[in-house]
């Protein structure tokens, strides 16, 4: 059975004032991980298939075409973990 | 001036492309990358000297200790200082901080004492001075920056009083890239009785730096900033001052004698001299080897024109970046001769992480975030700020594909 860890290499927080969350999807799964992504969550702007501003729930983030998710207001880890696991399992 | 395009085939990276497209890498004042020469130096250290130094009498013990010693020559050279006994080898600028602020400040430093430090600095020019603070007592003042990001060079003069022991100053804001008269503030520090240290981790490998010149007692850098390896850098101190410091850590190398006294059950200890009594253990012989590879290369291109192509390109870009967008905003001064090549921006609209993750989409890497300086932030009321940084090996090719994205990133 897939994991979150099966498509994502590094959860790192920012430097700044913003608290955000980077997760940078695996290279070989990247792709997929961003099909899934714009399938399941609601697209409310996007630029070029570069940059996709989603929305999930209660959570807003942005998405990139390069397998890389910026997503705010997240208490912890345990609480991203659940989101990003029903965005790509 | 320099020819950026026959620089760029000594840098194997510069050849691979990221998602897609090729690699245009603006994130110097983070790293630099490493020109073949480099990678070479250390290659053939390894396959033919490699050896622990000093105290042994085979032949690879031998080659390997005259080039870690010429090293630390070549090195005092580079930035004009007395001798090889004024540089000591050590991880980085944060470490070279350290073992001031540990060696010096730790064993100086008293409660009625007071230390100057900038707004501007980088964090690893805060935090030694506020932990050896903690223990010892001394009260840290912090000096003013300009809304431009400039020093405010009067506010230092009224921090300074006879209770000053020590003034912290970057050469250039690691943020703004703005460039200090550090000189300035070395005779002002002097003319209290106080000593001076500034951090160079911007400065030395962008421009000339004379320590005579400057007079500051003390001089931070990195290896891995100036095309040098990671793991290495050097703090420069005047060898009357470092002759008065207690070692930072101790361990093989740092000392000259160490005689276990029978009587009183205890080690009597004999430091080493200038500059061993401050590299304790093993040293990083191959970072050592790589950095002065490193400087060799600066050196042939000249540290002048290193200096003018950056601000060269600063003039460039900073207009075009200005006019790609009206969202875009770039902070601290737009001045390029007052600056290293730097360049703090936002996009309205967008944390600087999004901004970074667009242009990394196209290949462009620049850094996001504090940049390890949260006051000056705080000072400069910016969330966070995205960062341009230039070295030799970048063009005005490149700028102009930065200033395009930019133009597209000003359109979401």
């Amino acid at each position: 059975m897939a994991t979150v860890e099966d498509y994502v290499s590094r959860i790192e927080g920012t430097c700044g004032k913003e608290k955000d969350v980077i997760v940078i999807f695996k290279y070989e799964r990247r792709d997929e991980a961003v099909k899934k992504i714009l399938e399941r969550a609601t697209l409310k702007k996007s630029f070029a298939g570069i940059i996709f501003e989603m929305t999930f729930k209660n959570y807003s983030f942005r998405l990139y075409g390069s397998g890389k998710a910026i997503f705010r207001g997240f208490k912890n880890k345990e609480e991203l973990n659940v989101v990003i696991s029903e965005l790509v399992l | 001036m320099l020819d950026p395009q026959k620089i760029r085939e000594d840098f194997p990276i510069l050849r691979r492309k990221v998602n897609g497209h090729p690699l245009i890498y603006f994130d110097n004042a983070a790293t630099s990358q490493k020109p073949k020469q480099v990678i070479n130096a250390i290659k053939y250290y390894y396959e033919n000297h490699n050896a622990n130094v000093h105290r042994a009498v085979h032949t690879l013990s031998q080659e390997a200790s005259e080039l870690y010693e010429n090293a630390h020559e070549e090195i005092a050279h580079f930035i004009n200082a007395r001798g090889m006994e004024e540089i000591v080898f050590v991880r980085g600028t944060t470490e070279a901080i350290n073992l001031v602020a540990y060696g010096w400040g730790l064993h100086n430093l008293k409660k009625e004492d007071e230390v100057i430090v900038s707004l501007m600095e980088h964090h690893s020019n805060i935090i030694p001075w506020e932990i050896i603070s903690q223990i010892r007592g001394f009260k840290i003042k912090y000096s003013q920056v300009e809304s431009d990001g400039a020093l405010d060079y009067a506010s230092v003069e009224n921090l300074l009083s006879r209770k000053t022991r020590m003034v912290c100053l970057s050469h250039v804001s690691n943020v703004t890239g703005i460039i200090n008269d550090v000189r300035k503030v070395a005779k002002t520090a002097h003319d209290h009785g106080a000593l001076m240290l500034v951090d160079g981790a911007q400065s030395v490998p962008h421009m000339p730096v004379n320590v005579k010149e400057l007079d500051a007692d003390f001089l931070a850098f990195s290896g891995h900033k100036m095309l040098g390896p990671t793991g290495i850098g050097a703090l420069y101190g005047k060898r009357e001052v470092l002759e008065k410091m207690r070692p930072f850590q101790g361990g093989g190398e740092m000392i000259k004698e160490v005689s276990f006294n029978r009587k009183r059950q205890c080690c009597s200890i004999t430091w080493n001299v200038l500059p061993w009594k401050f590299e304790a253990g093993t040293p990083d012989v191959s970072g050592a080897v790589g950095l002065v590879e490193a400087v060799r290369y600066l050196k042939r291109i000249g540290m002048e024109n290193v200096k003018k192509y950056e601000e060269t390109l600063t003039k460039y870009a900073l207009p075009r970046m200005a006019d790609s967008s009206r969202k875009i905003e770039i902070y601290g001064s737009k001045d390029a001769s007052r600056k290293c090549g730097i360049i703090p921006f936002g996009v309205k609209g967008l944390s600087s992480h999004d901004v970074a993750l667009f242009l990394d989409n196209y290949g462009i890497m620049v850094r996001s975030g504090f940049h390890c300086a949260q006051p000056l932030h705080e000072v400069l009321k910016l969330n966070s700020s995205a960062r341009a940084s230039f070295y030799i090996y970048n063009t005005r090719e490149e700028i102009d594909m930065f200033t395009e994205v930019l133009k597209e990133i000003g359109q979401f």
